[in-house]
């Protein structure tokens, strides 16, 4: 069966996340990191911070709700269920720090078959309230035997 | 600030997470995939167990990858991985990685994520600001 690639370039609806100091904690704290600019107002901004600082994959946290949509998309027809995410990569820009709100829109960049499996790439991109880009993230996930 | 010289190893980071670090990661995370929190689920489509977030283990990369560059976490400007090997709970993680490059106050770092034989993450690519 030949994949579907209309989605190729389509584009869905921006999702907006504020962060939060205690929900950054929680995640440096899953991670095992204990730089206290993670978890310490006073620290972050001895630091050179706005606020208390993300760790940078704490980006997963707000830019994944807008793939959601992207990857149950009709018209992007993944099979899940032999689906595995393959690969990815993010760019970091300016840092997230707690009370930023970070709007994330995605794309979807490339469909195609390679070897009898189909690779979907999407890309985000988060930006803060002040329009700088957070993070620039794309995903690859991989659907054996299409 | 950080020195870091090609070729040079960075320090191992080494983490076994508990059997609820899972549960604590979907959590923090949002990603809540029963794969990786329900083990009859797990078993049900055919993995040996639960298995790790593969996101998890790249935190842990670009843990390791901040931490050898001094530990802030503005020094981390890139982070590329593959996920390859599923990761298992209660089994120890060893990242390590090797400075390939340094050029104009950035270095590239390769880095593995590893349990025993199984690379969970292959071909990862760190650049970091010194």
């Amino acid at each position: 069966m030949a994949i579907k690639t209309e989605a190729v370039g389509k584009e869905w609806p921006a999702t907006t996340y504020e962060v939060g100091k205690e929900k950054i904690g929680e995640y440096a704290r899953v991670l095992g990191i204990e730089n206290p600019v993670h978890f310490d107002r006073e620290a972050a901004k001895a630091a050179g911070y706005r606020d208390v600082v993300a760790p940078p994959m704490f980006c997963v946290t707000y830019s994944a709700p807008a793939l959601g949509p992207a990857m149950f998309d009709p018209e992007v027809a993944m099979n899940f269920a032999a689906m595995v995410h393959g690969g990815q990569e993010f760019v970091w820009g300016e840092p997230a720090c707690s009370g930023d709100e970070i709007t994330t829109r995605a794309k979807c960049l490339e469909i195609y078959e390679k070897d009898g499996k189909g690779f979907y790439v999407f890309e985000t991109v988060s930006t803060n309230q002040d329009g700088a880009e957070v993070v620039r993230g794309t995903w690859t996930n991989i659907v054996r035997g299409v | 600030m950080a020195e870091l010289s090609a070729g040079e190893k960075i320090p191992e980071l080494k983490v076994t997470p508990d059997k609820y670090l899972p549960h604590r990661y979907a959590g923090a995370s949002g990603d809540f995939n029963p794969i990786h929190i329900d083990p009859e689920f797990a078993k049900a489509v055919g993995l040996p167990n639960t298995i790790l977030h593969g996101l998890y283990m790249m935190g842990l990369t670009a843990r390791a990858a901040a931490e050898a560059a001094g530990g802030d976490p503005r020094s981390l400007r890139r982070l590329s991985v593959q996920f390859r090997g599923m990761g298992a709970p209660e089994t120890e993680i060893v990242v390590s990685g090797e400075v390939k490059s340094v050029e104009d106050g950035r270095a590239t770092i390769d880095v593995v994520a590893s349990q025993g034989e199984n690379q969970t993450i292959r071909n990862a690519e760190a650049e970091v600001e010194l």
